[in-house]
């Protein structure tokens, strides 16, 4: 299931499940649970991360072009 | 028939309204010869008459304007004074409130310098309320001086080199002489109407009082007033003073200064730019930085790097531990009893009949049973002796019991 939710509210879940996990009260069962969920945020927030990166990566260089122009 | 009466109150307040709604004489000047000169020292007040070859007045400085005196006022001194006229209730005084003093010599125009600047001043022409904010970037500026000299050269250049970006609307007019003064009207008057232009300057060059003078005109300075765009005044040197200074929204000391005063330097402005892109870059990757850090805490937690660890190797170790303690456990028991077990052995070890016989002794049984007492045996039984290394069939010869 695709949920839209921002970067900081994904990033915050995480945080939680880690430190549900590193607590050690949850069950067996919970633990595989949690272990599950949060690798999928961690794979969607890298994600954003990285194309966010890239986005900036990409505007400093569209920048740096125009000033090229300029000059 | 009745005669409406007032009373002399009535009289004095009457006639003093009369003298204070009275504009020319609540800012007028008056020349004449000090006498009958008073001070008094607790007030600070200053009483004397001015009088001249026909007439004279009855005249009062207070402490607050006295006080800036440069000088010592005398009996028989010819001076200007600059104030208003006014009435004592108490007594219908009729006096001269004076503000400022100057010793006759004074240049003329100094002195009808002070009483415009007065005059306008209390007016409230001059207040600060009044001044507008010069704005950031004009788009066009009305430059209002003789379009011949170093001034307008000068501020051309200067605009032109801070600023390229603003138009300027060029007014020439007169600045000294007849003509100055209407020409300078009339041009402020045509840029108001044209409303074109987000700031003026208005001003010349260096010169004498008299050339500078057109810039201490009354009409000038109204004109000035009523603005819709904030004005720039900047009239011969830093040292010289005009009206039309107090008047505009901004005085610069000289026409230099004020095209410095009405547009930013561009390279500065750029430079601004510059420093604002990098500030903009700086947040950005911060803000990223920002953000992987807690992502990168988070996600090398080594419940989600290595969870077969975390969530099953703990768990075995659990087991085994308690794996552990069982075995441990059993093994104190089973300890513990065999050596309970060890130690009732050699208890019955030592109580054993086999043991107290592989010390020497021995016992006696008759027909399979144990002979324990000698009240059991008789003469003639048939008795069999067990030692360790055999035995010895007997018959009983005789018995003795221990009492009787």
């Amino acid at each position: 299931m695709a949920e839209k939710k921002d970067f900081e509210t994904n990033l915050k879940e995480l945080e939680q499940i880690v430190e549900r996990l590193e607590k050690g009260d949850t069950t067996l069962d919970e633990s595989i649970k949690f272990f599950e969920k949060g690798m999928k945020i961690s794979v969607n927030c890298r994600k954003v991360l990285d194309s966010a990166k890239q986005k900036i990566n990409d505007l400093t260089r569209a920048e740096k072009e125009e000033e090229k122009k300029i000059d | 028939m009745d005669i409406r009466a007032l009373t002399v109150k009535q009289l004095n307040i009457y006639v003093k309204s009369l003298l204070e709604g009275d504009s020319h004489l609540q800012s007028v000047a008056v020349t004449g010869e000090i006498s009958n000169f008073k001070n008094h020292y607790a007030s600070g007040h200053l009483y004397f008459t001015l009088k001249d070859a026909d007439a004279a007045i009855r005249c009062v400085m207070f402490r607050s304007y006295a006080m800036r005196l440069n000088f010592t006022p005398q009996d028989g001194m010819q001076v200007v004074l600059i104030g208003r006229v006014s009435l004592y209730e108490k007594d219908g005084q009729y006096q001269f409130y004076a503000e400022q003093m100057f010793a006759a010599g004074a240049g003329e125009l100094a002195l009808k310098f002070e009483e415009i600047k007065n005059r306008l001043e209390k007016e409230g022409l001059f207040d600060l309320s009044k001044k507008k904010k010069l704005p950031a970037f004009p788009k066009r500026i009305a430059v209002v001086t003789s379009d011949t000299g170093a001034a307008v050269r000068d501020i051309l250049n200067i605009l032109s080199r801070r600023w390229p970006l603003c138009q300027v609307l060029m007014c020439p007019v007169a600045v000294q002489g007849e003509n100055a003064v209407p020409d300078m009207l009339d041009a402020l008057e045509r840029v108001y109407k044209l409303n074109n232009c987000d700031v003026i300057i208005i001003g010349r060059g260096g010169g004498s009082a008299e050339d500078l003078w057109a810039f201490n005109s009354e009409e000038l300075a109204r004109k000035i007033a009523v603005s819709p765009v904030p004005v720039i005044s900047a009239v011969g040197h830093e040292t010289d003073f005009s009206i039309s200074d107090f008047a505009a929204d901004l005085r610069a000391p000289t026409p230099s200064a004020a095209a410095e005063l009405a547009v930013p330097d561009c390279k500065e402005v750029a430079a601004g730019i510059e420093k604002l892109k990098v500030a903009l870059k700086t947040a950005l990757n911060g803000k990223y930085n920002l953000c992987n850090a807690k992502f990168e805490k988070a996600s090398n937690s080594p419940f989600l790097k290595y969870p077969e660890e975390r969530i099953i190797g703990l768990r075995l170790e659990q087991i085994d531990r308690l794996t552990d303690r069982a075995s441990a456990a059993i093994d104190r028991n089973i300890n513990s009893l065999s050596s309970k077990y060890g130690e009732l052995l050699a208890k019955l070890d030592a109580l054993s009949p086999l043991k107290v016989i592989s010390r020497g002794y021995g016992f006696v049984t008759k027909n399979g049973s144990a002979v324990v007492s000698a009240s059991d045996l008789s003469e003639g039984d048939r008795i069999s002796l067990k030692f360790n290394d055999g035995e010895a069939d007997c018959t009983v010869n005789e018995r003795k019991l221990n009492n009787g």
